[in-house]
């Protein structure tokens, strides 16, 4: 068993292949192995509740972890209201500790 | 405990897209936590550290120098070199060949020259190693 980080940065709307990575995480998970998905940058557009075409729902019933960039999201202007539950707002710095862990494999998207 | 390390590969050219500033977010935030960091710099990215990058007025906004503070990437670097000198180092190396395409000879202090055996080298003595390729 692997721990999988993937490290989404594209808009779910600009970027279709957003849905590959969503598949594919939820692949993983399915064999077992622990897995995150960072948002980051306009990754964090899918966060929102009215996002309806994004790919969130499905890599949360998963069981796969799903984080966002809290400097992403401030950027953009998105509130913490205005985001799904069951996703949580982390610091970069949280992102940096799943990319220490031993045994794990990092994708940027 | 073994020490930390983090191998970053790096591509894209300065002020082109958001995915520098959150290379360098995760390069200062890793430094932070004490522990070292590997750049690789390949491709447009050698220019991050160019040392002749120069701050701008803003026309437009008719504000001065001064008043714009307009942040060069190679202060970013600079600044992270500097927290990264000892303990935890950040080591950088640009890409010899990718410096000498774009004349990007002139860069700033303890930025070093190198090439990709030099990333397979970081990558191999690293906790992990993150490529952040261009779109």
């Amino acid at each position: 068993m692997s721990n999988y980080v993937f490290i989404e940065s594209r808009d779910p709307f600009d970027s279709p292949d957003t849905s590959f990575l969503a598949e594919t995480a939820a692949s993983l998970k399915k064999r077992g192995n622990d897995v995150v998905v960072f948002l980051v940058q306009n990754g964090v557009l899918a966060m929102r509740k009215q996002a309806r075409k994004a790919h969130l729902p499905q890599l949360l019933e998963s069981g796969v972890t799903v984080m966002a960039d809290d400097f992403s999201l401030r950027e953009r202007g998105i509130q913490f209201d205005e985001c799904r539950a069951n996703v949580r707002i982390a610091p970069i710095e949280q992102l940096v500790d799943f990319l220490v862990q031993e045994n794990t494999k990092a994708i940027w998207h | 405990m073994a020490e930390k390390k983090l191998t970053i590969a790096l591509m894209d050219a300065p002020y082109e897209k958001a995915s520098t500033t959150t290379a360098l977010r995760i390069v200062s935030a890793a430094l932070q936590k004490g522990i070292h960091v590997n750049v690789f710099a390949y491709e447009g990215a050698v220019n991050l550290a160019m040392k002749d990058q120069a701050p701008h007025a803003n026309p437009v906004k008719g504000t001065t120098v001064e008043q714009e503070e307009h942040p060069t990437t190679k202060e970013f670097v600079r600044s992270l070199l500097e927290i990264g000198k000892s303990n935890p180092q950040l080591t950088w190396v640009n890409c010899g060949l990718c410096v000498d395409e774009r004349g990007a000879i002139n860069v700033v202090d303890g930025v070093k020259r190198g090439s990709p055996a030099d990333f397979f080298k970081m990558a191999g003595e690293s906790t992990n190693t993150l490529v952040i390729p261009t779109k």
